[in-house]
């Protein structure tokens, strides 16, 4: 057991803790998830790799509820997601039992990152290799929060983020074309961010809405595939609108 | 009290980590039991002596305007008065009282470890505790003191984002929520009082005067009450003292000395 107790995460002469650093660049390699809010409704969007034939691919659930009113995506090592969001659903409950009360976007999102840094500061253990994005709303004002955590333990709000492979990319779309939207809007905004990295289509990413009244909700393949055509037709009404006024003089 | 999550801990052990799980307030204390052929009937002795007898008036109220709570400022150590000017009600932080029924170091010190959890939740999460949370902190902590001695019946009324609140919360572990409560050897009493006179929609003069009549006539009545009666209100923005009245001038007050006339005088008879 005496050699459990040899931290793993330690500095290094200027400054730097390589394992956190190597945990985010795990968090590169991962899924792209984006994550946008909107002032009546917040939409988490997930890179899916193709199903193998055989895959029951509903058993491969990559936003998943941590209560009625807060849900969570992540990029990185999906075995460390899963031990990460069975603490956030414990002690989601346990809030509920000592005070009575759900708890808020950012109480949840605290008690995540503080335990992503707990493991950075532990003898024996590695760091969690994933970031996560998590959404939800108050449950007393009622307004919807949009959050992001990461393997070193650092968490902030968000008008909108993506984490996971590309996020740089798509982080620029969004800070390009962002802008206060709600209901549909965002779902698109949501979909045309992820879109600029993944290869377009129903099949290759999964998108969930959650608004206050009806909670999470997993868009099928279909209408993800109704809102993708609908931006394709948008983008070449753009083009071609691009190039028709010049002809015209 | 956290709920059990040892079955879903990674193997690796996490040194230095169980330590900040267990703050000193909030673990369930252990030491050794004695050992006896009775213990069961030992624990009950043990618990008689350590009980003080419940000697006291308090009590509170919702209505239309807020919160209103009262108490008399008696002391009894079995027929002994041990003081006259007991606070009983405990000022928890400027929005939330709390009740002492009891053991008054028990009340004394567990509210202020309320009071303190309270003030850490507000750092921690930018919003003032509701008073459903403060009450079910100090209900869980009894909880775990329960078969232990503690002896605290204390009501915890507040004004919180859902407006009034009140609980009732005692050292057996046992939480209420209601819109009337009386603790104490003067509570039935005080209930007959209170329950004939309320009405939800009253002003708060005529809340604080029914809650001033309520502990005047269970301090006329039982002998472990007494000494001043102190009304205090909770409303939107906190409590307010609203009075202190010594009960023997109160009853002065309730029943002023009617002069009568006599159908016969008595005269000095001069001489015999």
């Amino acid at each position: 057991m005496a050699r459990y107790d040899r931290a793993i995460t330690v500095f290094s002469p200027d400054g730097h803790l390589f394992q956190v650093e190597y945990a985010l660049e795990a968090v590169r390699k991962g899924n792209a998830a984006v994550g946008v809010r909107g002032t009546d409704i917040v939409v988490l969007g997930v890179e899916k790799k193709s199903a193998a034939k055989l895959q029951d691919s509903r058993s491969v659930r990559k936003i998943v509820n941590l209560d009625n009113h807060i849900a969570l995506a992540c990029a990185g090592l999906k075995a460390d997601a899963r031990v990460l969001i069975n603490r956030a659903r414990i002690e989601c409950q346990s809030h509920r039992l000592t005070v009575e009360d759900p708890v808020t976007v950012e109480y949840i999102t605290r008690y995540i990152a503080g335990l992503q840094q707990k493991y950075t500061q532990s003898g024996g253990v590695r760091p969690f290799g994933l970031s996560t994005l998590i959404v939800g709303f108050d449950p007393y004002s009622g307004a919807p929060s949009l959050y992001q955590t990461d393997p070193s333990g650092t968490f902030s709000a968000w008008k909108a983020n993506a984490t996971g492979r590309n996020s740089n990319s798509i982080r620029e779309f969004l800070e390009k074309n962002y802008k206060e939207t709600s209901g549909q809007e965002t779902i698109k905004l949501a979909i045309r961010a992820l879109l600029e990295v993944v290869e377009s289509g129903g099949k290759n990413i999964e998108v969930a809405v959650m608004t206050k009244e009806h909670g999470l909700r997993q868009l099928d393949e279909a209408e993800i595939d109704a809102i993708a055509a609908e931006i394709e037709a948008e983008k070449e009404a753009a083009e071609a609108a691009k190039k028709a006024p010049p002809k015209d003089k | 009290m956290k709920l059990d999550t040892t079955g879903l801990e990674s193997s690796a052990p996490v040194w230095g980590s169980p330590s900040e799980l267990v703050d000193g307030f909030s673990a369930a204390p252990f030491f050794e039991l004695p050992v006896t052929t009775d213990f069961d009937g030992f624990q009950k002795e043990a618990i008689q002596m350590v009980k003080p007898a419940k000697g006291t008036t308090t009590l509170a109220f919702i209505f239309k305007e807020g919160v209103m709570v009262a108490a008399d400022s008696r002391a009894s150590m079995g027929g002994y008065i041990s003081s006259q000017s007991v606070k009983k009600i405990i000022e928890i932080n400027p929005y939330m009282l709390g009740t002492m029924a009891g053991g008054a170091a028990d009340c004394q010190f567990w509210h202020r470890n309320l009071g303190i959890k309270c003030r850490l939740h507000e750092l921690a999460n930018k919003r003032r505790i509701s008073v459903t949370g403060a009450s079910k902190l100090l209900a869980n902590i009894l909880y775990s003191y329960r078969g232990m001695g503690l002896s605290v019946g204390t009501m915890i009324a507040g004004w919180d984002e859902t407006g009034p609140g009140l609980y009732y919360v005692d050292s057996e572990g046992g939480r209420l929520k209601g819109m009337r409560f009386s603790v104490g050897s003067g509570s039935p009493y005080a209930y007959g009082v209170l329950d004939n006179g309320y009405r939800y929609d009253m002003s708060v003069e005529e809340a604080a005067e029914l809650a001033r009549r309520a502990i005047y006539h269970a301090t006329f009545r039982d002998g472990a009450s007494g000494g001043v009666a102190s009304v205090y209100y909770v409303g939107p923005n906190g409590w307010k003292k609203l009075s202190g009245d010594d009960v023997g001038e109160l009853h002065y007050k309730y029943y002023p000395v009617m002069l009568s006339t006599v159908e016969q005088e008595m005269v000095e008879v001069a001489g015999a």
